[in-house]
């Protein structure tokens, strides 16, 4: 599904060249569910921008789904985009002035689907995220936790591949955190290969696969078997802290 | 096709602005109002002066004479002479490139009240001519008739005379046809009250305010003996009334012992020469009107382009989310354009309706004024304002465009971060 074969990407700031990752080797299978950790710096955000076609990476290899992802064109990549992958943002990234149901819809109108249509479809999907209710309310009228799963059901709307989601739960109090995680399992449980940036090991140790990044390589993985050691260790983490 | 969420997208857009959007049309409404007016002010001033002169020969020209410049042939400089009537004999029978030919004499005018009429009096200017005159510079009798050959050759004691001799001379129920009016002495009879169809002016003095008289009458009553003042000719088609003027003026000079050399001897001037400097005159205000609404409007789409690029700068955020979730870059580039676009024609059509309708205000207060003003019928084509409405939409696409372009050089992910 996803095959990275030594990627570097470094930013040029002025005389300055950031080298923030520096050779990354990734295999992520169709229906994972894996989560990307490491401290501020490390390149995770790089990383799953680089898996979003958001940015472009200087050397190596990207797979997705077969295709190989280098140097396409913005228009290109704007198709892929909205054919494979569907984003969830830390700050949810809704357009202000469009209502919830429009938001989610938005996808679509970009695929050229007539607009009754794309509506009634993206009823159905907040339907499934439990906020017919809300449709027709604007984003500054909803909580952190029914913006969330608008945006979330925004990204489900295109039918994608799989979801990226940049510290989906940043902004969200505990609670909510774990509602939206929720739903992402389902998400995944349908299939779809969830990919989520955070760096709060609770959210992590839902997931069934923990990618650690340390200054620009992958530290460790740990699967779903040692995910209990990984809490231990966390809680080590912590009172050490 | 109609797109809803494109409209929905730039309302909402620039109502979120309303201000600055207000502010930013302003600027091309302005520049096509101030091109809409000012080229119509410009064609009103055209008209008005075109008119004056339209019905005046554009093949004429008119010669007097002044004091010589140069010795020649035994005469001092500074010698006084007049034409005579054996020129104009000699130029009917010898230059065939003269249609019309119409000398003139100028009455007393300095002797204050030169016309008397019972208890009235007035001064006008008094002028004899040959019929032929009517030709080169037209008048229309209101009441009676204009002078004709037979009074020329009768030597009939008429006068043709202008609206302004009526009212001075006349009372308001008087009918002047008919009636007698003592000039410099001479009785004459009125058989035309005449309107002046041109406003160009010989001789000085008004237009309404002329008397004229057969040529050959005056000559014989005042005697004036052989002598000439002043004629006015105009060229066969075919003939450049400029060459013909030069022509004449060979002639003129030869006849009279005048210093071939002498250019201030003889005074002349030919319309022909003054319709050329008119129309560069036009030509002039129009390019000029131009040049100032096209500068006008062009301050006025910099303006949009400006504020595009602010509100650009505003919603990179929200256009990055837009492509991050399949937005191409010709779909925002579109959408920017639109924006554009829909500001400045919406914008610009106001200027255009209301530049027309000041237009049409200014031309129904003109109308009132009557023919006097230089200054008629300010007015629009069709042409000047599509082409008007073409440089609007194309100056709004410019100016969507570079903004537009802007937003999509952005990488998504750069503009998503942005804060």
């Amino acid at each position: 599904m996803i095959k990275l074969n030594n990627i570097h990407k470094s930013y040029v700031m002025g005389n300055n060249s950031l080298h923030v990752l520096k050779g990354i080797d990734l295999h992520i299978e169709q229906g994972d569910f894996v989560s990307i950790m490491g401290s501020s710096g490390s390149g995770k955000s790089t990383l799953l921008n680089i898996l979003g076609m958001l940015d472009n990476y200087d050397n190596g290899t990207y797979h997705l789904s077969g295709n190989l992802i280098s140097n396409m064109s913005e228009t290109k990549a704007a198709k892929y985009r909205n054919d494979l992958v569907g984003f969830v943002f830390q700050s949810f990234n809704l357009i202000s002035f469009k209502n919830a149901m429009e938001n989610v819809a938005l996808p679509l109108y970009y695929k050229g689907v007539p607009r009754k249509k794309r509506n009634q479809i993206a009823l159905e999907y907040l339907e499934k995220l439990g906020l017919k209710d809300w449709a027709n309310h604007m984003p500054n009228e909803m909580s952190g936790g029914q913006k969330q799963r608008v945006a979330i059901a925004r990204a489900l709307i295109s039918n994608p591949k799989i979801i990226l989601a940049d510290e989906p739960t940043g902004a969200l109090d505990t609670a909510t955190s774990y509602e939206v995680m929720e739903i992402l399992k389902q998400v995944n449980d349908s299939g779809i290969t969830v990919i989520i940036v955070t760096h709060e090991h609770d959210i992590a140790a839902m997931t069934r696969q923990i990618i650690r990044l340390k200054d620009g390589r992958i530290h460790e993985i740990i699967r779903n078997g040692e995910l209990k050691q990984f809490q231990k260790s966390y809680m080590k983490e912590l009172e050490t802290a | 096709m109609f797109d809803l969420d494109l409209w929905s997208e730039i309302i909402s857009a620039l109502k979120k602005n309303r201000m600055r959007s207000f502010m930013t049309a302003f600027g091309v409404f302005w520049g096509i109002f101030m091109l809409i007016v000012m080229s119509g002010a410009g064609k009103a001033l055209e008209n008005g002066v075109l008119d004056g002169v339209r019905a005046f020969a554009t093949n004429s020209a008119f010669f007097w004479t002044e004091r010589t410049s140069v010795p020649y042939e035994g005469f001092q400089r500074g010698r006084r002479w007049n034409y005579e009537t054996s020129d104009m004999d000699y130029i009917r029978d010898n230059v065939k490139e003269v249609e019309y030919l119409s000398p003139r004499l100028f009455g007393n005018q300095q002797a204050g009240n030169n016309t008397i009429r019972g208890e009235r009096a007035g001064a006008f200017n008094v002028y004899g001519d040959y019929p032929d005159y009517f030709k080169i510079d037209r008048w229309t009798p209101i009441q009676g008739r204009l002078i004709n050959d037979i009074d020329m050759i009768q030597e009939r004691k008429v006068c043709n005379i202008g609206e302004r001799v009526v009212e001075v001379m006349f009372g308001k129920d008087e009918n002047p046809i008919g009636q007698y009016l003592k000039v410099s002495g001479v009785y004459f009879q009125v058989v035309g009250v005449i309107h002046a169809e041109t406003r160009i002016n010989i001789g000085g003095g008004k237009k309404e305010e002329t008397i004229i008289i057969p040529f050959s009458t005056m000559r014989k009553a005042y005697n004036y003996g052989n002598r000439v003042y002043f004629f006015s000719v105009t060229s066969k088609p075919g003939t450049k009334v400029s060459d013909l003027e030069e022509k004449l003026k060979t002639i003129l000079k030869d006849r009279h012992k005048v210093a071939p050399e002498d250019q201030q001897a003889i005074g002349s001037f030919n319309i022909e020469k003054e319709f050329v400097k008119f129309n560069a005159l036009f030509i002039g205000i129009q390019a000029l009107t131009w040049i100032v609404g096209i500068g006008t409007l062009l301050a006025g789409v910099i303006g949009v382009s400006n504020i595009m690029l602010v509100i650009i700068k505003e919603r990179t955020q929200e256009i990055g989310i837009q492509r991050a979730i399949g937005a191409t870059p010709a779909t925002v580039i579109k959408h920017i354009v639109a924006e554009s676009v829909f500001l400045t024609v919406m914008a610009g059509y106001i200027g255009l309706s209301l530049g027309v309708g000041v237009l049409e205000i200014l031309n129904q207060i003109l109308l009132k004024g009557g023919d006097k003003l230089f200054f008629r019928n300010p007015e629009i084509n069709l042409t000047m304002a599509l082409s008007a409405l073409a440089v609007l939409v194309v100056s709004g696409i410019i100016a969507g465009l570079i903004p537009a372009k802007r937003a999509v050089s952005i990488k998504p992910i750069d503009a998503i971060r942005d804060e």
